[in-house]
């Protein structure tokens, strides 16, 4: 399956390369370097690239390229998805997955790889598998492991890989027992210059921050799970039961997790558009009309990009933006009409109406805190000009 | 930009100084010295820099009892032990010393390891060390076994023969961690050898929701493949079966069933489907993409549908899984545009999106047009136009060109506004616009000559070849439509013919030669300057088009017959380009795969068969009952099992209530023809059930009659001939017209005689209820348990149970109170010496199970026992089940009492004290030969519970006995009554 694995920066440089069968040389990445000048943007180089002899699948994140190569016939998505799945456990491991955090973990991140695919093929990709087989660093590990030699390799094997909950390591035990959901909502739209919707859908996830103790099974129900258009879920919820009753029922990881994705379409937004709606027209729409729109800033015309940050938006005062623009002699004109990224924030309110009514614990004998947050954002919100 | 794959220039000798250093630092005693020294030379391998002269110093720590320091080494080990060959056979008995460990991971690890140095002298080594791991009593490391067989296979693969018998064994395997890593190595290594599926075959799809998502993936597409090879289509039929059930509808004669043999779907292809189904809930990309080309490739056309959301809702991931899924919903959107209507919107553009995933979603979004919507999508394909992405903007007119030419309504809409193009600023645009146009306008040229002298006038802003060479070929094309303006195009041409691009000059010719023909007056002289600057260009295809041209067109002695037909060989009528998607013929690929996404077969592509004809013998599939000698085996591993199920979907729960229920069958199956209990239960199935010989004028009553009713009713078909059986279920589908509840519950032995044709058609009706919507519950898939254990467990003690004992086992059969209960039998028995009345279990339960309780038992007497079934709906956990069993028992007034010694004086006494009221007295007859003081005593004592006094009076016994606190006394004379 994944032969090899290079990681490339934003300038060019492979600064990473791991094999899990017999050598590639780095040569390959000459095709990827190819496409890549061809590209006029960075997001822009094909994620399959066939060369010759082999396959290179690669993903771009946070302005590094993780090029998999690949030698012969595999679903594409699997390679994507696995690459991605690299990306996360960086993340998670380091808090950020730049070129340098990886560079200053290399030892770490070899030891990932290494637990992640065997001859290719994905072994562990559980974060709490791999967290016991190799603990993440730490400030303080890193201090102590120098003083006293200790290592970051779990000295236990784990067990997890082996267990029937494979998503969750076992002996878990926390003094203050505390299960946090975070019901974050984006809202995806295409505005049009009247101010129109053309499209709009909501899509939600539930985040889970769950630190119990031992093996707790856990029900999570809504106050109307109707509203919920197309679902995917963590694999640790029983489906069956969410088929039969609409409940989620799962043993859940430990520590961070996706607990569930959903979409609302844009049938069942109708009635919601109007909040939306009044609130866009009172903060982005007036403000960008085009005749107002005049930017005293030689910066925008290098980088093409104008931000601005509002800040709060006070109903009664509207914030509003004007400014001329002069352009360098010989400079091409810019866009006339261009389109409106929208970024904004509101507090405690799922925008579908979302509710959660309960959280019941089954299986362990303590209380635990539940804590429950609603937010909702502005996803791909573009308004056309 | 240089390629940056050359080396650094870094001196060689300065590797060594450092090398020499971390060689030092692996051979000093400390252990933290040795990792720091790993640490870096992983780090040297990370950047790609050669640390392979270090190979001996590094082996050495291969069995060191630092963990992380022995991984790194291992690293390093299955990096560079392919240049190292000899020195790498140190370690070997390192590994092989491992794979004796009793730690199942440190076996696992070994194995892993010892694989992956690629070495060929070790190969009958891992060979062996394969072949003993494939049989581990562990299934991690079984799993790393059927790694290490793709591995040997790449090493060596003349070992194919025996690796396939180690396949074979770990097919076989019932755990879900070893499943999807050996279904890879049957892909990788023997992806033809299908017959060794066929057993295995219902396990995996069983097994499937349970299974690591990536082996998910992997198995679904070889199961994809399997499925095209074993089951016939069922999209073959589609059609047909559609029509025929309309018509049958409205023709009462119902003779579709003579005419065409329906479709049938095999029971397989029906379990894969369904088993499939709930993966596309997950979070797994890939998952989802691999359960929806699974749809694809093998679902009847109608239940597709259910893939799109899912397909929708991977447009939301991240920008390389979108550009997958985009692709492949596009080449989907081309064969079935319904499925993606209605989620048109999802496919608008952001000015964010990546330029290809632009693209891709502008094909959808075409292909999706139709008559209804193509006003919609012209506007938003309007938006597009302006983009500041030209590539973008430009593949938006060849799509607005394509939906004109697909849509003959909006055909005149979409020419104007691309001629409104032409005036844009943007010279791509324009250009764009020039060479759509002129695809269009070969469609219906004559009325539109104002569009080209339109052009004609455009041509000298326009510097884009393409859009010049289209606009020269359109002018001589139809030069007929516009006289005035080809000429002098032409003329303009000759001017810049030296500086024109190939492809314009090689238009230029043309426009030259068909001028000539049609005008030679005005254009003789230019015609023939135009072929003398193309006779000496220094492109050769110029020159030879040029030379031909001429021969062709100037008339001389040495042109033969040929130039006659210059003018219908120039001016032939040609049709009009067909637009089409580029994603046309991809449908030739799997979807999913890799060759679907470059369009082209990629190395190891394994082609889907097509649909056999015939389908092969599904009896292959059938997994002979081996178990059911082993029986103590099973119950071993039972537990084991219950426990990996404890998060699956209740399979083995669903094989239960898909039997039949032996105990109500084997009750009634003795009545042979039940008739009579059909009867009871609609008169109609009654008719249904009588024999063969009450052909089809009873029938056609029969159906008449329901039409009538409309109303659901209940058949019961309890012991049947077969045929019968057929006969009557193929009635119901053929009336169509009413929720049936079809209960099947058939005898063991009728069951082993026609399992076969009745699976057939259940799984029929329930593909066609499920066509239409039918609430249908057809009880399918009669297996029977392999076994059903005979031992019983104790519930209740005869000790604690003061007097009542309660055993309890598991009878494996289908719960008849609900789908998703388990079904209990209790054994009650009363083994005290009273009668225990009104036995049943109390309304509370403590774990919110639900709990069918068997009907209370009025009575048990004595030694006598009784068996109950109850149903206990567990939730598909081993979560115990309490329930308190409540027994009331009334004993009989004798019972109560108590006897108490004492004097024949105090009893006197005592009883004087109990006279009037509280006393009663009874008197009894007795037969001679029973009245000796003994046979009485006898019997009073069986009665009650008494003492016996002496008495000074002959014929009076007296008797004393208690009732616990307030003191009562009884007397019993006895009187002699000769």
């Amino acid at each position: 399956m994944i032969h090899s694995l290079f990681l490339i920066n934003a300038s060019g440089d492979i600064f990473l390369e791991k094999h899990w069968k017999s050598v590639v040389s780095r040569s390959v990445c000459d095709y990827f370097f190819e496409a890549l000048e061809r590209a006029t943007e960075p997001e822009n180089v094909p994620p399959v690239i066939p060369t010759p002899h082999h396959y290179l699948i690669n993903v771009l994140r946070h302005r590094i390229y993780f090029v998999a190569v690949i030698q012969s016939e595999v679903p594409p998505l699997f390679v994507i998805e696995f690459l991605h799945r690299v990306v996360d456990t960086f993340q998670d491991y380091f808090g950020v997955c730049t070129e340098a955090a990886i560079k200053d973990n290399v030892v770490v991140v070899y030891e990932l790889l290494e637990e992640m695919l065997d001859n290719g093929f994905p072994l562990a990709t559980e974060s709490n598998i791999l967290k016991e087989l190799i603990k993440p660093p730490t400030i303080l590990r890193t201090v102590v492991n120098t003083i006293t030699g200790s290592t970051n390799v779990g000295e236990q094997l784990p067990t997890g890989q082996l267990s029937v909950v494979p998503w969750r390591r076992t002996g878990v035990k926390y003094t203050n027992n505390e299960a946090y959901f975070d019901v974050v909502e984006e809202i995806d739209a295409i505005i049009d210059k009247s101010g129109s919707t053309i499209t709009a859908e909501i899509q939600g996830v539930i985040d889970a921050c769950v630190k119990l103790t031992g093996m707790p099974d856990l029900t999570l129900s809504f106050m109307n799970p109707r509203l919920l258009d197309d679902v995917s879920f963590h694999p640790c919820v029983r489906f069956k039961r969410w088929e039969a009753e609409r409940i989620l029922s799962f043993i859940p990881p430990d520590g961070n997790f996706r607990l569930l994705s959903y979409h609302v379409s844009s049938q069942k937004i109708k009635k919601k558009k109007n909040v939306f709606e009044s609130f866009l027209c009172s903060s982005s729409l007036h403000l960008f009309d085009k005749n107002t729109l005049h930017i005293n800033d030689s910066i925008i015309q290098f980088l093409q990009l104008l931000s601005w940050d509002v800040g709060k938006i006070n109903p009664q005062k509207l914030p509003s933006l004007k400014g001329s623009m002069s352009l360098q002699t010989g400079a091409s004109k810019p866009d006339e009409n261009p389109t409106i990224n929208i970024q904004f924030k509101i507090q405690q309110l799922a925008i579908s109406g979302l509710k959660v009514n309960r959280l019941d614990m089954y299986g362990e004998k303590y209380k635990p805190f539940k804590g429950i947050k609603y937010m909702t954002k502005a996803g791909k919100f573009q308004v056309r000009t | 930009r240089l390629p940056k794959t050359a080396r650094s220039n870094t001196p060689p000798h300065i590797y060594i100084t450092m090398n020499e250093d971390l060689k030092e630092m692996l051979e000093s005693n400390k252990e933290s010295l040795k990792l720091e020294a790993m640490k870096r030379i992983v780090g040297l391998i990370a950047k790609g820099k050669n640390a392979y002269e270090l190979f001996p110093a590094v082996v050495k720590n291969v069995a060191s009892k630092n963990i992380e320091l022995k991984k790194l080494v291992y690293v390093y080990l299955v990096r560079y032990a392919e240049e190292q060959q000899d020195l790498a056979l140190l370690s070997i008995s390192t590994f092989q010393r491992a794979l004796k460990d009793p730690n199942q991971l440190i076996r696992a690890s070994a194995l892993r390891v010892l694989s992956s140095i690629r070495v060929p002298i070790i190969v009958p080594i891992m060979m062996l060390a394969i072949k003993e791991a494939a049989t581990d009593l562990s299934p991690y490391v079984r799993k790393t076994a059927a790694h290490a067989i793709q591995k040997l296979y790449s090493l060596d693969p003349d070992q194919k023969e025996h690796l396939i018998e180690v396949i074979e064994k770990l097919l076989k395997d019932k755990s879900t961690l070893v499943a999807g890593s050996v279904v890879m190595a049957f892909e990788e290594v023997c992806p033809d050898r299908i017959d060794l599926i066929h057993k295995n075959y219902r396990k995996l799809c069983n097994l499937l929701v349970d299974v690591e998502e990536w082996g998910q993936v992997v198995i679904i597409h070889m199961l994809t493949r399997y499925a095209r090879t074993q089951f016939v289509s069922p999209w073959r039929e589609d059609a047909v079966f559609d029509e025929n059930s309309e018509k049958t509808f409205y023709d009462s004669e119902g003779r579709r069933v003579d005419q065409s043999k329906p479709y049938i779907m095999d029971p397989d292809h029906r379990l894969l489907l369904r088993n499939t189904k709930p993966l596309l809930q997950s979070r797994n990309t890939a998952v989802v993409m691999a359960v929806s080309q699974l749809y694809w490739h093998l679902a009847p056309k109608h239940e597709l549908s259910i893939i799109t959301k899912s397909l929708v809702r991977l447009l939301r991931s991240h920008r390389e899984v979108q550009y997958i899924v985009l692709q492949n919903i596009a080449t989907m959107s081309i064969q079935r545009k319904g499925m993606f209507e209605p989620f048109m919107k999802s496919f608008y553009v952001r000015s964010t999106d990546a330029t290809h995933i632009k693209t891709l979603k502008l094909e959808i979004l075409t292909n999706l047009a139709n008559e209804a919507n193509i006003s919609t999508i012209l506007r938003e394909l309007q938006t597009y136009v302006k983009s500041q992405d030209k590539a973008f903007a430009a593949a938006t007119i060849q799509a607005i060109g394509r939906c004109a030419t697909n849509i003959s309504e909006v055909t005149d809409t979409c020419l104007n506004g691309l001629v409104l193009l032409l005036s844009n600023r943007d010279e791509t645009v324009v250009a764009e616009s020039v060479v759509v146009i002129k695809k269009l306008l070969q469609t219906q040229p004559s009325q539109h000559s104002d569009i080209i002298k339109h052009m004609a006038k455009l041509f000298d802003s326009i510097t884009v070849p393409m859009a010049r060479a289209s606009i020269l070929w359109l002018m001589g094309e139809y030069c007929e439509h516009v006289p005035k303006n080809a000429p002098d195009v032409l003329r303009k041409m000759a001017k810049t013919f030296i500086s024109e691009e190939d492809i314009v000059k090689l238009q230029t010719v043309n426009l030259a030669a068909k001028l000539y023909l049609s005008n030679s007056k005005q254009t003789k002289l230019l015609t023939q300057y135009i072929l003398n600057l193309g006779k000496y260009d220094q492109n050769y295809d110029i020159r030879d088009r040029t030379r031909f041209i001429r021969q062709l067109i100037v008339p001389n002695e040495k042109s033969g017959a040929l130039s006659r037909y210059a003018r219908r060989i120039l001016m032939a009528p040609k049709p009009a380009p067909v637009l089409q998607s580029a994603f046309k013929d991809r449908d030739r690929f799997q979807l999913g795969t890799l060759s679907h996404t470059l369009n082209s077969q990629s190395n190891g592509y394994l082609e889907l068969s097509d649909w056999p004809a015939v389908a092969p013998d599904q009896s292959v599939r059938i997994v002979e009952v081996v178990e059911l000698a082993g029986a103590p085996l099973l119950g071993k591993s039972k537990p084991g099992k219950s426990a990996e199920k404890f998060y699956s979907d209740s399979e083995e729960e669903e094989e239960e209530e898909g039997s039949s229920s032996e105990d109500s069958s084997s009750s009634s199956s003795e009545e042979s023809e039940s008739e009579s209990e059909s009867e009871e239960n609609s008169d109609d199935s009654n008719k249904s059930s009588s024999s063969e010989s009450d052909s089809e004028k009873k029938k056609k009553t029969l159906k008449n009659k329901k039409l009538q009713q409309q109303k659901p009713d209940i058949l019961n078909i309890t012991y049947l001939p077969p045929q019968i059986i057929q006969k009557a279920l193929l009635l119901f589908i053929m009336t169509k017209f009413f929720s049936i509840h079809i209960v099947l519950a058939f005898s063991n032995q009728f069951v082993a005689n026609c399992r076969c044709s009745l699976l057939c058609l259940c799984v029929f009706l329930a593909c066609q209820f499920d066509a239409v919507s039918w609430h249908v519950r057809v009880s399918l898939q009669a297996s029977f348990p392999v076994f059903v254990p005979e031992t019983s467990h104790e519930l209740l003690h005869r000790m604690t149970g003061k007097g009542l004992s309660a055993q309890y086992r598991f009878t494996r059969q289908p719960c008849i109170y609900g789908n998703s209960m388990v079904s209990l039998q209790l054994t009650l028995s009363n083994s005290s010496d009273q009668a225990l009345e009104n036995i049943h279990i109390s309304e509370k339960s403590s774990t919110g199970q639900n709990i069918h309780r068997f009907n209370a038992i009025e009575r048990l007497e004595p030694q006598a026992s009784v068996t109950v079934s109850m149903g206990v709906d567990f939730n598909d956990s081993t979560q115990a089940a309490n329930f308190q069993l409540c027994v009331s028992i009334q004993p009989a007034v004798g019972e109560l009492l108590l006897p108490i010694t004492m004097t024949e004086a105090d009893f006197t006494k005592e009883q004087g004290k109990l006279l009037g009221m509280n006393e009663s007295s009874a008197t009894i007859t007795m037969t001679p030969e029973n009245i000796s003081s003994q046979s009485v005593n006898r019997k009073v004592v069986s009665v009650a519970n008494l003492g016996v006094i002496p008495s000074s009076q002959e014929n009076i016994h007296r008797r004393c006995l208690n009732l616990t606190k307030p003191t009562f006394w009884n007397v019993i004379k006895k009187t002699n009554c000769s």
